[in-house]
């Protein structure tokens, strides 16, 4: 079924099969990597990325659906110049990943979480991340990251 | 600075645990001297940096590079230097091996046997083959990860090979699209003929209990650990005793010793079968050639998957290239091609493509690796004054079809005592196989251990601090670490301000407790690291190695940037490719330890080699050539001081280049093999945590976590720390919540997901405050020695501790879930 997807405010004329999930059309025809696979039923966060500026694990929602919505990936967070998205550079400044699988989707669920409260509590930073799972033990370094990235938007 | 006596002869050397008495009665022969050839007799500094540095001399190869000082006085190693591959991580630049796609590249699923334990009697696959877009289909010979019958016969005329596991791939299909693969797989025809399975540990050991495997079995270490010793006894389903965890122990008599114990402290403890769920599961992409095999594997051991694929397809190392760019976890059970690997080299051969096989979540639950669980039976004898008389501990654990379900080795190794008996069982249940699980065995045996310790001090009105410090008294190196970790951590924890057990009168019972870490000071000898510098000043530094998320190439950069004057932003730091020096494994805590001394050897000759080359630009002599902040100069003569690169190329050469191996640690080892050396002393720390316990809910909550430890020489005090967190996120994880569920009518796992198979998330994450010790033992050239394992090995007998100072209840029995702990709180 041929459909049109917006992601990153460039379109895409795609032809995949109906029930395919936004995760693969991403990765597998669009060669965007930065949503990862983690468990598949949309349970880790791993995946996460924004459709009209709220998160959405990708990796169960059919692409076919999304015609229309305005879709925002790790990849889409830098700049048109290039420069690193507050959170990015957050995350690198606090050192917040280890194997750091998980990082796109911390990242996308921040942006999201910063979106809708500049100004979050730390309560209510550990509360919109809780089901982004991460295996390597960053959570605290991911917090004090989404933190430092709030104030500095903040400013 | 004071002299401490010369180490260097391990005759001379106290314990581990009874390891002298053990050698005396027949043990294992001395290894023989470290470093042959010539020597040279040098004095390196020695102790905890701030609390006594000393003074030792140490035979030292003649060529190792001078000794480095403390931290404090280096340019690059031991500052907390981000990682060098931050960018790509935070960008999703980051290529895992799923994000690996290859021209031309087929998808691979397997066919999952749902009986957990089956003969198969015919697998069709005409339909599947017939299906639009499969390219190849592979039914496997054989299965990796499991025990192996002892005598093959036992299961001789079997076609295919038995299913022990619900979950056990049985055939595998790669097609053009993921989907097409997903589709081809259900049109396999596979009949089975099912057999009695057992699945639960305790049924499992009942002498009428379904064979899991018909005969015996052995079960060979794997790279990754695990494993158990040839040749033991298996009586239906159990296979043991092993008596000699890690070669440590048995020594003394244990019923002379039980029955001269003035108090004796009996208790059985209950562990649960953990799962590793990587957030990147296991997977390979296999791109079979004529010319050679190219894999692309989420490894811990580059040079494991190396040697499991040369092997099993019969091909010189030489046709056989590894890369593994990033890795996203591992924690003990990505080691070898596994099945998965396997298939896909199999399914590639055949198709003449490449072949990706990446497990899904259900499958990497299932079949990618566990920790074992546990029933602990221990029994300590004692001395009104508090020293350890006996320790007996029988236990018995499943790793499903694998063996390596013991408990670790401390208890003959983290405290004084005469008499030791550890008698561990492995038992097969028709359930997935263990692997190595960040401090195998030792994170359910200290577990035990330090519970029992605890109720020992309460028992005598000790202070539990003041008993380890009676009992912990082996001289080796983790020893006097923690001695110091205990006073700086009791003072941060505040340990006296600790009440009685049971103060609250509320329903929510909070409580502090501590427990103490150990874990094997290990080092891979067959390490190498070649160090280059090109004509127009680029240096690079290269080895095999790989990167699970512990930041390998910030470590390595910045160990060569100290040698050459520079920023580690500055070197390029290669890893994950098998062609280049052989690195070691991101397993057992080694990879510090092994590289870092290899890669500093390397970068000394190799700086030694350009002042040479740069003596002529500069007039002067070679060893008058000094290298610091970014410039060349002449010693003493700041105005001679020129940039790096312009240096270099004024020198005139194209590239220079050396290598150098992991040399032997200066003091020797207990034993060495070219995979393995392990040292006398060990790595280690305390940690110290708070809960709350609602005793009306059953709910606990881990509130504060002080965690002190040490590595040796820190190399990046922020990378260490990282992975001190993740230690005690993964220990918090497993005391309260993680649990494999099998049904045990159908032998499938009930929660194979991420949402019923629980893990702790941001909201649960207590506040954790790592404190680190700078300790050179004057070891090699670098000191560094690991720290992944330890950092999770104290946590759940922490919170356990806890948990009694809060209820005064003792919890024997994890994950404390509200049913485990009401049951306790009753009891």
């Amino acid at each position: 079924m041929p459909f049109t997807l917006t992601v990153n405010g460039e379109s895409h004329a795609l032809e995949v099969e109906e029930d395919t999930p936004l995760l693969y059309v991403l990765r597998d025809e669009l060669r965007l990597n930065g949503a990862r696979y983690g468990c598949g039923v949309g349970q880790c966060g791993a995946c996460t990325v924004l459709c009209d500026g709220v998160p959405l694990r990708s990796c169960f929602v059919p692409a076919a659906s999304l015609g229309g919505r305005a879709l925002t990936t790790l990849e889409g967070l830098r700049a048109p110049d290039g420069a690193l998205h507050p959170l990015q550079r957050a995350f690198l400044d606090e050192q917040a990943g280890q194997c750091a699988y998980c990082i796109p989707g911390m990242v996308m669920a921040a942006a999201a979480l910063l979106r809708e409260k500049p100004r979050p509590s730390e309560a209510e930073i550990r509360t919109a991340l809780d089901a982004n799972l991460c295996r390597c033990g960053s959570h605290n370094r991911i917090v004090r990251a989404i933190q430092r990235a709030a104030e500095e938007l903040a400013r | 600075m004071q002299d401490v006596k010369d180490t260097s002869d391990p005759r001379a050397s106290n314990k581990p645990g009874g390891e002298q008495q053990q050698q005396q009665a027949g043990g294992p022969p001395q290894p023989p001297q470290p470093n042959p050839g010539p020597s040279r007799q040098q004095a390196l500094p020695y102790g905890i940096v701030g609390a006594g540095l000393k003074e030792v001399t140490r035979r030292v190869p003649e060529d190792e590079p001078p000794p480095l000082p403390e931290n404090a006085k280096l340019k690059s190693i031991g500052k907390p230097v981000s990682r060098l591959d931050g960018i790509e991580k935070v960008t999703g630049k980051a290529r895992y091996t799923f994000d690996v796609q290859l021209p031309g590249m087929l998808w691979a699923k397997w066919v999952a046997s749902p009986h957990p334990h089956a003969r198969i009697k015919s697998i069709d696959t005409s339909a599947a083959e017939r299906y639009p877009g499969v390219r190849a289909i592979h039914i496997p010979e054989r299965i990796l990860s499991t025990a192996q019958l002892r005598d093959p016969k036992a299961e001789q005329g079997n076609r295919y090979p038995t299913v022990r596991y619900a979950g056990q791939p049985v055939a595998a299909v790669a097609a053009d699209t993921p989907r097409a693969a997903e589709a081809a797989v259900k049109l396999i025809k596979v009949e089975y003929e099912p057999l009695p399975h057992v699945s639960q540990l305790e049924e499992a050991m009942k002498e009428n209990a379904p064979r899991v495997f018909p005969g015996p079995t052995e079960q060979p270490a794997t790279a990754g650990g695990g494993g158990a010793p040839p040749g033991l006894p298996q009586k239906g389903n159990v296979r043991g005793p092993d008596n000699k965890p890690r070669g440590m122990g048995p020594r003394g008599d244990v019923n002379k010793g039980l029955s001269e114990s003035e108090v004796v402290i009996e208790a059985e403890y209950r562990t649960q079968v953990q799962t590793h769920v990587p957030m990147e599961p296991h997977g390979l992409v296999a791109d079979w050639k004529d010319d050679g095999l190219t894999l692309y594997a989420s490894t811990q051991f580059v040079t494991s998957v190396r040697e499991d694929a040369a092997e099993l397809f019969d091909l010189p190392k030489s046709k056989v290239r590894v890369i593994s760019d990033f890795t996203g976890g591992g924690f003990g059970a990505k080691y070898g091609i596994g099945n998965y690997g396997l298939l896909a080299i199999h399914l590639s051969r055949k198709a003449g493509a490449p072949v990706r096989m990446i497990l899904d979540r259900r499958e990497e639950h299932v079949s990618g690796g566990n920790r074992p669980n546990s029933i602990q039976r221990l029994k300590l004898g004692a001395k009104r004054d508090g020293s350890l008389v006996a320790l007996q501990v029988q236990a018995y654990g499943t790793g499903g079809v694998a063996g390596g379900a013991g408990v670790g080795f401390c208890h003959s190794t983290l405290y004084e005592c005469p008499n030791v008996l550890v008698e561990q069982y492995d038992v097969f249940t028709n359930a997935g196989p263990c692997a190595a699980f960040r401090a195998p065995g030792q994170v359910q045996g200290i577990f035990a251990l330090e519970q029992t310790i605890d109720e020992l001090a309460e028992r005598l009105k000790m202070d539990p601090l003041a008993l380890r410090g009676k009992l912990d008294v082996s001289g080796t190196d983790d020893c006097l670490a923690r001695a110091q970790e205990r006073k700086v951590g009791a003072e941060r924890a505040g340990w006296n301000k600790r009440r009685p057990a049971g103060s609250d009168k509320g329903p929510i019972k909070r409580g502090l407790g501590f427990a103490q870490s150990q874990w094997l000071y290990l080092v891979q000898p067959s390490t190498a690291c070649e160090v280059r510098v090109s004509g127009d000043g680029s240096v690079e530094a290269f080895s095999s190695t790989q990167d699970i998320g512990t930041g390998t190439r910030t470590i390595l950069a910045q160990v060569v940037a100290e040698e050459f004057g520079l920023r580690a932003e500055d070197i390029g730091s290669h890893i994950g490719d098998s062609r280049y020096p052989m690195g070691p494994a991101s397993g057992g805590s080694r990879v510090t330890s092994s590289l870092t001394p290899a890669a500093r050897n390397a970068a000394y000759r190799c700086a030694r080699e350009l002042a040479a080359r740069l003596a002529p630009v500069f007039k002067a002599n070679a060893e008058n050539i000094v290298f610091a902040d970014g410039k060349v100069m002449v010693k003493g003569k700041a105005g001679s001081a020129m940039p790096f690169r312009e240096a270099v190329k004024k020198a005139g050469f194209e590239e220079i280049s050396q290598r150098a191996e992991r040399r032997d640690d200066y003091e020797g080892y207990l034993f060495k093999t070219p995979d393995m050396a392990l040292s006398r002393h060990g790595i280690g720390g305390v940690q110290f945590a708070e809960v709350a316990v609602d005793t009306e809910t059953g709910i606990v909550k881990v509130e504060r976590v002080v965690a002190v430890h040490d590595c040796g020489r820190p190399i990046n005090p922020k990378l260490t720390e990282s992975q001190i967190y993740g230690g005690v996120i993964q220990g918090v994880s497993y005391a309260l919540y993680e649990e494999r569920h099998l049904d045990a009518a159908s032998g499938q796992q009930l929660n194979a997901n991420v949402d019923q198979y629980k893990i702790l998330g941001s909201r649960e994450t207590p506040r954790i405050e790592v404190i680190l010790l700078e300790q050179l033992g004057a070891q090699s050239s670098t000191d560094a020695r690991g720290v992944a394992e330890p950092a999770n090995v104290a946590t759940a007998a922490a919170v356990a501790n806890a948990f009694y100072n809060a209820t005064g209840k003792r919890i024997r029995t994890l994950p404390m879930t509200p049913a485990n702990v009401l049951a306790a709180l009753r009891g």
